[in-house]
């Protein structure tokens, strides 16, 4: 099938198979960002906006993102270094495979909550696993770059 | 899993004629277990052209679109005021918030999926769901009954004088739950409500009625719990057994209770 | 020290944390083939047939290989050091299956599709076999896993195959038997832990092409060098036919320190010529890889009424599945980076034995042994304590061993000659350890509102640096003719920094700035030899290799200046940008020294390798503390804080440290709540996902508080131990002992969940 998509702001004509998903799409055209660590719903890495909304590409039809926008890290590099910058600060990006996603969706935190607790960030994050940080310097460096205590 | 093809009907009817059309054709939801089905489905069908996402307070009832997602459960003003806030509360802990930004209602209730957090506080809150083809029935009934080949439009709850309580075990947080309950009392009527048996949510009608008709005394609120435990059937499964969950049930029933009371 | 101890931001930080192509996915050709594996259904069979006609006739398919089809050298895949201790016990496909998942046929396809395709269209024959999966049964088994009479140790490691025992042994200080019968108190226990998945969310890939006829291996390995030898010997190719290339990792946790994916891509291109790629599913990287090695410990502690342990006895069993990956290996690790901990005892006595069974074999895990020996030992220790009614703190305080204490156990001991420890603070991090936690105004419990209640409890350990008289590692370091430098390391940085901290110490050495330094690893055509990044050993090895080297090229450039300029060699300094005579009259930058230098004014690029192997192991150690907060009526146990001190020696980058010690105690965290391998009783694993397999989110894990308290380490890298393991040992003992202080409840078997919470509680109280 032939979708069109708004990856990055750029409109783009995809031919898709009906049961593609929008990562495996998105990885095939060269957003190397998205990656997949699980197949179930359950790690966060492949964290992308649809609409500006944080969603697990593995898990949308790209058919179903038809007309749709779609944000990966590639296309909000500046907002991306201000929040890798914090964590690169604390060591807490680590091996670096899920970090994309971690991004991603602290990004959209930011939108979402203002001036969020501790506990608010945590809660926010808890669909992205990380097995090398232990997330206390993820969360120091969030807490930095949002400039809550 | 394999999808032969994909439509986007612009209408309820259409939808439901292509369902019908073929044994594997199948109404998408959030997706989120798509990839976990190992079914080739001959037509995938998208019903987002139908102007189901929403979460409408009417004068009587609370009504939820079939494409609601949970995200839009947790964040709706209407569903933090009304019901002590159940349903919100019973959804924010599931996975994460891209998670929540796919799974939608109508996938959950219609699937019946024993481990819902959802399905059980829904069930407690007396809400009817309303099919295509079927109509509307009581939510007690669909999730006993089930249905073929229909397509779940909307979930509409009416709007009582209620208070309400949402519990849960679950070990690791990013995990199912071990067991949940909801509890809400409307006047004298109370519903104890239990899921992740790990059956699918089901009223603990006899502890319920007990309940209703008693004076609230630390003797009765033990005394439903007791009965919600012993009336419902649990099971093991890896990550709990029979007999822990029943323990667990009556723990979290009294607990909702006296929730509810405070 | 100027860049030594400094938080230094990793050099590919900003890279990997904006989402910039670098790991081996990234990487690879768009037009390699697909490589699927055919997995056995059965946990022990025989294949009879295997029919690939109608697999092999699907349009797009480029080859399906099966057990005849590929060389008959039996190897392992455990990346050791040659000789390695693991049995060669294995062949890349073979007519016996051992375990559920184990490979059966290897296809490659044009797309994944049609890989998938065509596996169903395989047809397999097999003879199932009863399968041997309680490892408490397995030895002397009538059911013989390894039957086959090829079987090749490099050197004895109480292999009795036809006994299911991979491997054995025993060591003993003293007279252990009567030395207990002398002890005033004498605790027992056994203890179980579970195996482990290393869930690293990079799952296990590789990609292959050939190059001027050469193979070439991309792939997210922990040893390029090792997967370079077995992949070769495997294929039965001279190993410079082979070049193994390692982008960035996306961790490993030792489950990468396996060479398990490479050779079926490399199958796949020495048949067809194409490029070649293998990518494992999440599904296959639960159970069709390796695990921690699930064991039982059986552990006696003698001692005198007033606290003194004389008399250690530990026996652990390992389930090493259906290979014997690195299983010798970690029964010694079991021992030598567990017991001696203790520097009093008149007896200590270690039996280990590492049993196959027909379940995914166990192998390499961050710890390698040790943490579910800690947790045998220490679970005891905190019971002795409660048997004597002495504070397990003054127990540790009282028993620990001592600098400058020798114990025969400690890596680098020698017959007669036992290692001496050169540098601890184990009994400070003791002492802040308490004071971090509040022990004194928290041991044992407090009531909090409600039915909830918390509890403290801790544990202390210790690990080894590198293997002593094993482990080796060079590193190149030449000038360039900018006046920069390239440091070449054959070590694998698996996301913690190892190739930060590596050019920190260049740079110290060399007194210039990090960005002065490009980093260059691994690359078996391009970087000098390194053993791998396992057994706690790259800051210390390689890192001493990188010292040297930057000594050595230091002394280079002074000589090549002095041979232009007709100065004397100890008249000159370099002090990063320039150098001078001593008096200070003459000198020269750097720079413009590097272009004379590489010119033909002086025709020799200044360049140094050198090579270091450790000749002891020199331990790191922590004490470790957590608090926990129980609900009395479910079992559900919270951990609220977890604090590490933790003695690395001098720490050279402390924001990595900081973290890997945070990692490494959120991976023991999960080891003692949450994660829990399972298997049916036909042997298929349950738990083969994150949604059934529960890998700590990030409010499970508490607050966890980090210090050190650096020790110098007189062989270390400017007094530099390892990190990277000791910090996963405490968690599970110390929270085990929190939970007994809080509510009685002594859990010894793994993990600690609600349930088994539940149940002690309801057998304490009723």
């Amino acid at each position: 099938m032939r979708i069109t998509l708004w990856i990055n702001d750029r409109q783009q004509e995809l031919e898709v198979t009906c049961d593609e998903f929008l990562a495996e799409t998105l990885r095939n055209n060269g957003y190397l960002s998205v990656r997949q660590g699980c197949s179930t719903t359950s790690c966060g890495l492949c964290t992308v906006w649809m609409d500006d909304k944080p969603v697990l590409s593995c898990s949308v039809l790209s058919v179903m993102a038809n007309g749709k926008r779609i944000t990966t890290i590639e296309g909000v590099q500046d907002e991306a270094r201000a929040v890798a910058g914090f964590l690169v600060g604390e060591g807490a990006e680590q091996c670096g495979f899920c970090i994309p996603g971690l991004v991603m969706t602290v990004l959209a935190m930011k939108k979402d909550l203002r001036q969020p607790t501790a506990e608010q960030i945590v809660h926010y994050l808890n669909g992205n696993l990380c097995r090398c940080s232990g997330y206390m310097g993820q969360l120091r460096g969030i807490k930095k770059y949002l400039g809550v205590e | 899993m394999r999808i032969n093809n994909y439509v986007a009907p612009d209408n309820l009817a259409e939808a439901y004629l292509v369902l019908n059309e073929h044994n594997s054709n199948t109404v998408l939801g959030g997706c989120t277990y798509l990839r976990l089905t190992s079914k080739n489905i001959d037509t995938a069908i998208d019903l987002s052209r139908l102007g189901l996402r929403y979460i409408e307070e009417t004068a009587d009832a609370v009504e939820i679109g079939a494409l609601a997602t949970y995200r839009d459960i947790e964040v709706s003003g209407i569903l933090q005021s009304l019901f002590s806030g159940v349903l919100p509360q019973s959804v924010m802990v599931i996975v994460g918030v891209q998670f929540r930004n796919l799974a939608t209602v109508g996938a959950t209730v219609y699937s019946r999926y024993g481990f819902s957090d959802l399905n059980t506080a829904l069930l407690a809150l007396n809400p009817e769901v309303v099919l295509y083809h079927a109509g509307r029935i009581p939510m007690a009934l669909f999730l006993e009954q089930g249905a073929s080949k229909d397509i779940l439009e909307k979930v509409i709850i009416p709007k009582a004088d209620l208070r309400a309580s949402f519990k849960y075990l679950r070990n690791s947080s990013g995990d199912y739950a071990i067991l949940n309950v909801a509890v809400a009392r409307s006047r004298d009527e109370w519903k104890i409500v239990v899921g992740a048996r790990p059956f699918r949510a089901m009223i603990a009608a006899e502890a319920s009625k007990c309940l209703s008709g008693s004076r609230l005394q630390k003797e009765d609120i033990e005394r439903a719990a007791k009965t919600t435990a012993d009336e419902l059937e649990f099971g093991t499964n890896m990550r709990s057994s029979r007999e822990y969950r029943q323990a667990v049930c009556e723990v979290l029933v009294q607990r909702a209770i006296q929730e509810v009371i405070s | 020290m100027n860049i030594v101890s400094k938080s230094m931001a990793k050099i590919d930080g900003m890279d990997l944390a904006t989402g910039k192509p670098a790991y081996v996915d990234d990487l690879c050709p768009k037009e390699a083939l697909c490589v699927k594996i055919l997995r056995s259904p059965h946990a022990f069979a025989k294949i009879v047939t295997i029919d690939i006609e109608d697999a092999s006739k699907v349009a797009g398919v480029a080859c399906v290989l099966t057990h005849a089809d590929v060389p008959g050298i039996r190897h392992t895949i455990a990346l050791e050091s040659y000789p390695e201790s693991s049995p060669y016990d294995r062949l890349i496909l073979e007519n016996l299956v051992r375990c559920v998942g184990d490979p059966v046929a290897i296809v490659a396809a044009e797309d994944e599709r049609t890989a998938a395709m065509a596996l169903q269209l395989i047809k397999v024959e097999y003879e199932a076999l009863e399968p041997v999966l309680d490892f408490e049964q397995a030895e002397g088994n009538l059911q013989i896993i390894h039957p086959e009479s090829d079987i090749v140790t490099n050197f004895n490691i109480g292999l009795d195959a036809r006994r299911n025992v991979a491997s054995s042994r025993l060591e003993e200080i003293g007279d252990i038997e009567r030395v207990l019968n002398e002890c005033e108190v004498v605790v027992e226990h056994t203890y179980y832990t579970q195996a482990q998945a290393h869930s690293m969310l990079e799952t296990h890939r590789a990609f292959t092409f050939l190059d001027r006829g050469r193979l070439v291996i991309v792939t997210s390995t922990q040893s390029p060098f090792h997967v370079q030898r077995l992949v070769a010997q495997s294929l039965g190719l001279p190993a410079n036919r082979l070049r193994v290339i390692k982008p960035r990792i996306g961790g490993g946790f030792g489950g990468k320190n396996k060479a398990l994916v490479e050779v079926f891509p490399a199958l796949v291109t020495l048949k067809t010529g194409k490029p070649a790629k293998i990518i494992y599913s999440r599904q296959e990287c639960f159970n069709s890889t390796t695990s921690r090695h699930a064991m039982r410990g059986r552990v006696v502690l003698g001692a005198d009424r007033s606290g003194d342990v004389r008399a250690i006895d530990l026996q652990v069993l390992t389930d090493t599945g259906a290979y014997g990956e690195d299983s010798a290996d970690v029964l010694v690790v079991a021992s030598h980076n567990v017991l001696p901990i203790y520097g009093g005892p008149k007896s200590v006595r270690y039996r280990g034995t590492a049993v196959y069974t027909n379940k995914m074999p166990g192998g390499a895990f961050r710890g390698f042994g040790a943490p579910q020996s800690v947790f045998a030992l220490e679970s005891a220790m905190n019971e002795l304590a409660a048997e004597l009614k002495m504070d397990p703190t003054q127990l540790r305080l009282k028993n620990t061993i001592k600098l400058g204490q020798a114990h025969p156990f400690l890596g680098g001991s020698q017959e007669g000659k036992p290692a001496v420890v050169n540098s601890s603070t184990l009994d400070q991090c003791i002492e802040r350890g308490k004071a971090l936690i509040c022990w004194d105004q928290k041991y044992p419990r407090r009531e909090v509102e409600g039915n909830r209640v918390r509890g403290v409890g801790m544990a202390i350990a210790m690990h080894g640096t590198g293997i002593a008289r094993v482990d080796t590692a060079a590193a190149t370091i030449q000038l360039n003719y900018d006046g920069g430098y390239k440091l070449l390391v054959g070590a694998s940085d698996l996301g913690t920094g190892a190739d930060t901290i590596l050019a920190q110490m260049a740079a110290e050495v060399l007194a210039t700035s990090l960005e002065n330094i490009i980093v260059y690893s691994a690359d078996t055509d391009l970087t000098p030899y390194d053993s791998g990044a396992y057994a706690s050993s790259t800051t210390y090895v390689t890192g001493n290799a990188v010292v040297k080297a930057a000594r050595l090229l230091r002394e280079e450039i002074v000589r090549g200046c002095a041979a232009i300029h007709g100065k004397s060699v100890d008249d000159l300094e370099l002090d990063g940008q320039f150098l001078r005579t001593v008096d200070g009259a003459w000198e020269i930058p750097l720079p413009e020294l590097a272009k004379q230098l590489v010119s033909a004014t002086g025709k020799q690029q200044p360049a140094a390798t050198a090579t270091f192997g450790g000749d002891g192991s020199p331990p790191p150690y922590v004490a470790g503390f957590a608090e926990v907060e129980v609900d009395l009526e479910t079992g559900k146990l919270d951990l609220l804080n977890f604090v590490d001190v933790i003695d690395c020696g001098t720490v050279i980058n402390p924001n990595l440290a900081r973290i890997q010690a945070e990692g490494g105690i959120a991976q023991g965290i999960g080891q003692t709540l949450f994660e829990d391998m399972r298997f049916d009783d036909r042997g298929e694993m349950l738990t083969d996902s994150f949604m059934k397999y529960k890998i700590p989110c990030r409010k499970d894990v508490g607050q966890i508080l980090v210090e050190f308290l650096p020790s110098l380490e007189p062989t270390g890298p400017f007094g530099a131990k390892s990190i990277g393991e000791v910090v996963v040992h405490t968690t599970a003992p110390a929270i085990a002992d929190a939970l007994f202080n809080a509510t009685g409840v002594r859990i010894r078997r793994l993990p600690i969940t609600p349930e088994k919470v539940f149940k002690g509680l309801q057998q304490k109280w009723g």
